[in-house]
C-alpha cells in the first residue's frame, strides 16, 4: 500500500512516499522515518508527488516525530503534497507545524 | 439512494471501505476534493471501530450505508454491534499536547468532527449506529 524510499542527494536525505498511508500502512511509514532519524543524518526533503492519499495515522507519523526533529536538530521540509493531500493537512493545521512547499527547490532553500 | 457495505473487521479493508464511499460520491457528482474528504471521515471512524472496538477480528462486521437525499445531504450510518465511543462529546486534546507527548493517535475524531456537520450515536435494539451528516448539494 505503500512505499517508502530513502536516496542521500549531497547533504541531505529525498525521502519519497508513494501510494496510501492509512491505518493499515501507517507501520511501515513509521519504520521509515524512525531509521531516517536515527541515521544521524540532519537535513531531509520529503517528496509527496506521489502519495495518493493520508489518514490520521500517518499525519500521526509526522506529529509524533516533531519533538524528536528538534532534540536532533533535524530539518525537514515538505513538498509536493496534491491538493487533496494537502486539504488534510490543512484540516489539522499541520501546515502551520511543518515546513511545506510547492516543489523540491522551493522545499530544498527551506534547509 | 441508498448504498450499504458490510465489512469483516480487518484493516486491509479501509481501502475497500474508501472506494465504496468514493465511487458513491463521485457518482452524485462531489468534487474530487468534498468527496476526498468525505472518504477521510468515514476511514477515520471505520478504522477507529475496527482497530479499537474489535482489536481486528475479522469475525466481526461493520456496515457502512450511505443515504444521498437530494437538496439536503449526505447521511453516512456506520453500524456497529459493539457499543461506539461518544465521538461527538470527545473533547479535542490540543495539538501542543499531542506534539509533546510523542501520541500517534488521537487525531481521528478530531477530523471526523471538523469534516462532518453533524454527528450522533443513535441506539437501535442490538446495533449502535454513529450517523454523520453532511449538508451538501448532491444531485
Amino acid at each position: 500500500m505503500v512505499d517508502v524510499k530513502r536516496i542521500q542527494e549531497g547533504s541531505y536525505d529525498l525521502i519519497s512516499i508513494i501510494g496510501e498511508v492509512d491505518a493499515s500502512s501507517s507501520i511501515e511509514l513509521d519504520n521509515a522515518m524512525s531509521e531516517a532519524i536515527n541515521s544521524g543524518r540532519k537535513e531531509f526533503l520529503v517528496d509527496c508527488s506521489a502519495l495518493e492519499y493520508i489518514s490520521s495515522a500517518g499525519l500521526g507519523v509526522f506529529m509524533s516525530y516533531i519533538e524528536e526533529f528538534k532534540r536532533h536538530e533535524i530539518s525537514i521540509a515538505f513538498f509536493g503534497l496534491n491538493e487533496k493531500v494537502a486539504n488534510v493537512f490543512e484540516i489539522l493545521g499541520l501546515d502551520q507545524l511543518l515546513t511545506i512547499k510547492d516543489s523540491k527547490e522551493e522545499a530544498q532553500s527551506t534547509l | 439512494m441508498k448504498y450499504s457495505y458490510k465489512v469483516p473487521c480487518k484493516k486491509e479493508k479501509l481501502r475497500d471501505i474508501r472506494s465504496f464511499v468514493k465511487d458513491i460520491l463521485e457518482k452524485h457528482g462531489l468534487s474530487e476534493i468534498d468527496s476526498s474528504t468525505l472518504v477521510l471521515a468515514i476511514d477515520e471512524v471505520c478504522a477507529n471501530l475496527i482497530i479499537h472496538s474489535h482489536e481486528c477480528n475479522a469475525k466481526d462486521s461493520i456496515e457502512i450505508v450511505v443515504k444521498v437525499e437530494s437538496g439536503s445531504g449526505i447521511i453516512f450510518d456506520i453500524i456497529d454491534k459493539a457499543e461506539i465511543f461518544d465521538i461527538d462529546g470527545y473533547k479535542e486534546p490540543k495539538l501542543e499536547d499531542i506534539i509533546k507527548k510523542q501520541r500517534k493517535g488521537g487525531l481521528g475524531l478530531i477530523l471526523v468532527k471538523r469534516i462532518m456537520d453533524e454527528i450522533q450515536i443513535v441506539q437501535e435494539s442490538s446495533k449502535n449506529i454513529c450517523r454523520m451528516t453532511k449538508k451538501i448539494d448532491v444531485a
